[in-house]
Order: structure tokens, then C-alpha cells, then sequence
């Protein structure tokens, strides 16, 4: 028996469980590890804060998405022995492979900015939303919250969903609207970048987004810790913004096992080659989604559009041959806008977001980098079509290398 | 893209001034931007730059802050005193690479 070892059961590791399932043979075993049951629908955690999407409703059985000849073994993940082909379990087992496809993600790291996760502020006055137990507690710090300064805060890239702050910043605006208390509520947008859109034609096109939403901007803002005696985040530069709410995207890196295995680069994500998502050191290594060091956004659309290719290249990998199809870095997302609009965003490796319309089967052909309800509508939908169609391990009816039809090409 | 030319370097850049193409850079370029926002390089200046052009070289992507502190070993606090203001985007610019971004 040949064995295919799959560490990460989220949106990487499901849809390639699915896949293989279907392509592998009788002659070959397919394991997949996480350290729990619980599948979050991560683009949920957006919404719990604002109380229009429950832990509940966006947490499902991993192993009711898994096929019943792939093994799911629960536990977390302490090291991989690449030269010996095996990986050692928390719980003590040792899982030995043949081909291993690492899919576990990102995490937010609040413990490596002094101050944040080790503050006494941290979950009062100081949330991350990238967690369950941070959206969760961000839901009741937002509910107590009637008016001051709100700090919305990305520490540096890269980041899982790179649009979600800007999301939670539009949605923060109507939120306070709707309470009435927006007159009495300062937000701003805290960016290492030098703007809340860095390529040409999105801060062309959606560059007046937040100075039309009331929303400050403070960029380049390195931030060296925050002062919890006075609530303040200190930025290397000397400068001090004061909060009464900092909600903040942590330092996001990969997962404790990759440093201590020795596979992955500094922050601990996988390094591949860009295209067939091949190990760089080792040929029996494959890594998908948040847990490479892929240079495109860290979002579930890359997972997807990488796995999609995956099925060829893992053939011609095992006969030994040259692998024949090569990903573009292809992700596209919704970006909730606020006021029940949202943007569509498409690019890859080479191509930055431009305007025109993203011509979608059935739904109708949607705006791109501009606001508009259907787009909302699109982003709503979508969780049902990850759950019943994706994590099921079938394709969507949308090009996987990202097409030029529709866009509006400038020079 | 426009094409700038600087004491006898010429170089393809775009709307900010940024170089769009890294094997049009030399260090004797990097020194004559340098002049042009009043900057000497010296040692201390130049091993930053060294650094972001090997590991750009390496990665694809213009190394960000932290990755200049964690992996290169720079002092923050240092960068700023060599570069005041918004040393990432300074140093990228005079080591011919792009600005770090985000997706949109």
C-alpha cells in the first residue's frame, strides 16, 4: 500500500481529501490529521463581531466533509522527520508516508508583540477577529462599546484574507450607524503599507472608500507594542495612537510544528515552488493555502484553485514524471463595502485587480473592483457553496487560472 | 512605463519612481537616487539594501519590516535612524525593488 498523509483537515486539506479519494486507487491509504473536530467556515468570523453569524452556524463536524476511506486521526502535530518520511503526533503516534501534502494554515501570533497578547487589555479593550475565541469576544467588546476612538490594526504582512480589516472597518461604520452612536465613534485604519490600497487601479478606483465613510488612515505604521497603562498603540517611529478599542490582526505565522521541523522559512510557512506547489527541498512534499510561502494572498480561492491543479501533477509526480500543470496565483474575493454592497476582487501572480465585470454562470455577471449589492448578495452565498460544494470536493464553474474576459486591461 | 535616465543610468520606473525592473539596478544607481533625496550611504545604510536585494532575489517579494529585523538581524530602531520617516519604502526604492504591498 502506498500512503498519502494529509496534515490540516480546513479548506485545503478537505477539498484534497475529497479529490484524492475519488482519484487514488484501491492500492493506496489516505490519512488526514487536525488537532480537533470543529471546521469553521473562517470568512464567518468577519461576522461575528456585529452579531450576523454565530459560532454556531459557521462551525461544522470536519469528519462529516471527509469520504469514508480517508482516515481522520485527531490530534495536533509536533514534527515532521522529512528524511524518515514520518510524522510524530502530539498524542505519541508516529504516521509514516510516502507523499506528504501539508495544508495547516496560518496563525495569528499576539504573543510576539509585546504587550498585545500578553497585555492586560488583551480581550477588554484589545480583540483579534481571525480566532473563534477572539470573534467571540470582540462580539461582546464591540456591544459595550458606545463611543471613543476604535483603532482597526494589521501589524505586517502577510496575512491571512488581507481585505479583512478594510472589511471590518466598513462594517464597524454601519454597525455604529445603525446603533446611532456613529457621531460619537472615531475610527481608523492602522496599515504598515503605504495606503489602504497599494496597486494602482484599486486605490484609483476605491481610494475615497474610507475618507467617504469617515474612516482615518494612519500608515506606515510599524508597530513596536502596545502601551497597556495608557492604551496606546506605539508605532517604532515615536508615534502614539490612543484607543478605547483596538481591534487588531496579529502577526500571523505558520504552525509551531513547521519551525521546529525545519521546513518551512523564518515564519514558518512551507516554502514551494510558486507553481506546483512542490517542497523546494523535498519532492515528496507538497503544502496548499495559508501554510505556504506562495507570493499571492493568503485566502481559501488560492487553496482552491491550487488543488484544482494538484490532481495532474500529483499522477505525474508519483510516475515520476514532469509536473504539467502550473498555478498563476489565481484568488479572488468578496470585500464587504458596507452598507449591504461588497467589491469582487480577481488577480494572480501577474495581474493586479482591475475593473470590468467577472462573468459568473447563473448569477450573472458581477462587478469587479467596484461596490455593488449583487456582489453582497455573492459574498452571503458563498458560504453554502464552500460547505455543500467545495468541501465536498467539487469544482465551482469558474476558471481556475484566472481568465482576462471581462476585465477592462490598462497599460 | 516611463524610462528615467540619472547620471548615465537608465532605468524603467513606474508612477512612483520605483523600479520596475531589478536587473536595471547597480549599487552606483542606488548611491546617485541616494544623493537625489540628500542621503550619503555608507556602510550601515548599504547592508539593509544588501540584504533586501539577496533576499528579494530569493523570495520573489520585497522583505517587510520584521522579516528585516528577524532574518536580516537589523536593529528597527536603527533602520529608522538611517532611513527617518518610512525606511521600508525608502530602502525599496533605492534597492530597485517594488514597495511592499498588499493584494488591492
Amino acid at each position: 500500500m502506498r500512503r498519502v498523509l494529509i496534515l490540516g483537515a480546513g479548506t485545503a486539506g478537505t477539498m484534497l481529501a475529497n479529490r484524492l479519494a475519488d482519484q487514488l486507487d484501491e492500492g493506496w491509504t489516505i490519512t488526514i490529521v487536525d488537532r480537533d473536530d470543529d471546521h469553521h467556515y473562517q470568512p464567518g468570523y468577519l461576522f461575528i463581531p456585529f452579531g450576523t453569524a454565530t459560532a454556531k452556524r459557521i462551525t461544522k463536524r470536519r469528519s462529516r466533509f471527509l469520504p469514508s476511506r480517508v482516515a481522520f486521526v485527531r490530534s495536533g502535530i509536533s514534527r515532521v522527520r522529512p528524511d524518515d518520511n514520518e510524522v510524530d503526533l502530539d498524542d505519541g503516534q508516529i504516521l509514516g508516508y510516502d507523499w506528504l501534502l501539508i495544508a495547516t494554515g496560518t496563525v495569528p501570533r499576539p504573543d510576539l508583540t509585546p504587550g498585545m497578547g500578553d497585555g492586560s487589555l488583551w480581550y477588554r479593550k484589545v480583540f483579534d477577529f481571525y480566532t473563534m475565541a477572539g470573534a467571540v469576544a470582540l462580539h461582546d467588546g464591540l456591544a459595550r462599546f458606545d463611543g471613543g476612538r476604535l483603532l482597526v490594526h494589521i501589524t505586517e504582512m502577510p496575512i491571512k484574507c488581507p481585505v479583512a480589516p478594510l472589511e471590518f472597518a466598513f462594517l464597524a461604520d454601519d454597525h455604529f450607524r445603525r446603533r446611532g452612536i456613529r457621531h460619537k465613534v472615531d475610527i481608523t485604519f492602522v496599515t504598515p503599507l503605504d495606503g489602504a490600497f497599494t496597486k494602482p487601479i484599486a486605490a484609483r478606483e476605491l481610494g475615497n472608500l474610507l475618507e467617504d465613510r469617515s474612516i482615518r488612515l494612519a500608515t506606515d505604521f510599524a508597530v513596536e507594542r502596545v502601551d497597556n497603562d495608557h492604551s496606546r498603540l506605539v508605532a517604532y517611529d515615536g508615534r502614539e495612537l490612543p484607543f478605547d478599542l483596538l481591534v487588531t490582526v496579529p502577526l500571523n505565522t505558520g504552525q509551531q510544528y513547521v519551525f521546529d521541523s525545519g521546513i518551512g522559512d523564518e515564519s514558518g510557512f512551507v516554502q514551494v515552488d510558486p507553481h506546483t506547489l512542490r517542497s523546494t527541498r523535498y519532492d515528496n512534499i507538497f503544502a496548499f493555502g495559508d501554510a505556504t510561502d506562495l507570493p499571492t494572498s493568503k485566502a481559501g480561492a488560492v487553496a482552491h484553485f491550487a488543488v484544482e491543479l494538484f490532481g495532474d501533477n500529483f499522477q505525474a509526480a508519483i510516475a515520476g514524471k514532469p509536473l504539467p500543470n502550473a498555478f498563476d496565483g489565481h484568488a479572488n474575493c468578496f470585500i464587504e463595502s458596507g452598507r449591504g454592497e461588497a467589491l469582487l476582487l480577481d488577480f494572480n501572480y501577474e495581474t493586479e485587480p482591475l475593473t470590468g465585470r467577472y462573468p459568473l454562470p447563473v448569477v450573472g455577471p458581477m462587478r469587479l473592483l467596484g461596490a455593488s449589492r449583487i456582489n453582497h448578495w455573492g459574498k452571503l452565498l458563498f458560504e453554502q457553496l464552500y460547505w455543500q460544494v467545495l468541501m465536498r470536493g467539487r469544482g465551482l464553474p469558474v476558471p481556475t487560472l484566472m481568465s482576462m474576459a471581462g476585465k477592462h486591461k490598462e497599460d | 512605463m516611463p524610462t528615467n535616465t540619472l547620471k548615465g543610468h537608465t532605468f524603467e520606473v513606474n508612477d512612483e519612481g520605483f523600479l520596475t525592473n531589478r536587473d536595471q539596478w547597480s549599487e552606483e544607481l542606488a548611491a546617485e537616487l541616494a544623493a537625489l533625496v540628500d542621503v550619503e550611504l555608507d556602510d550601515a545604510h548599504w547592508a539593509p539594501l544588501r540584504f533586501m536585494r539577496q533576499d528579494s532575489a530569493r523570495t520573489g517579494v520585497t522583505p517587510t519590516l520584521r522579516r528585516l529585523q528577524t532574518v536580516g538581524g537589523f536593529d528597527v530602531k536603527e533602520l529608522y535612524r538611517l532611513y527617518p520617516g518610512k525606511p521600508v519604502k525608502m530602502m525599496a526604492w533605492l534597492a530597485g525593488l517594488p514597495k511592499p504591498v498588499g493584494c488591492v
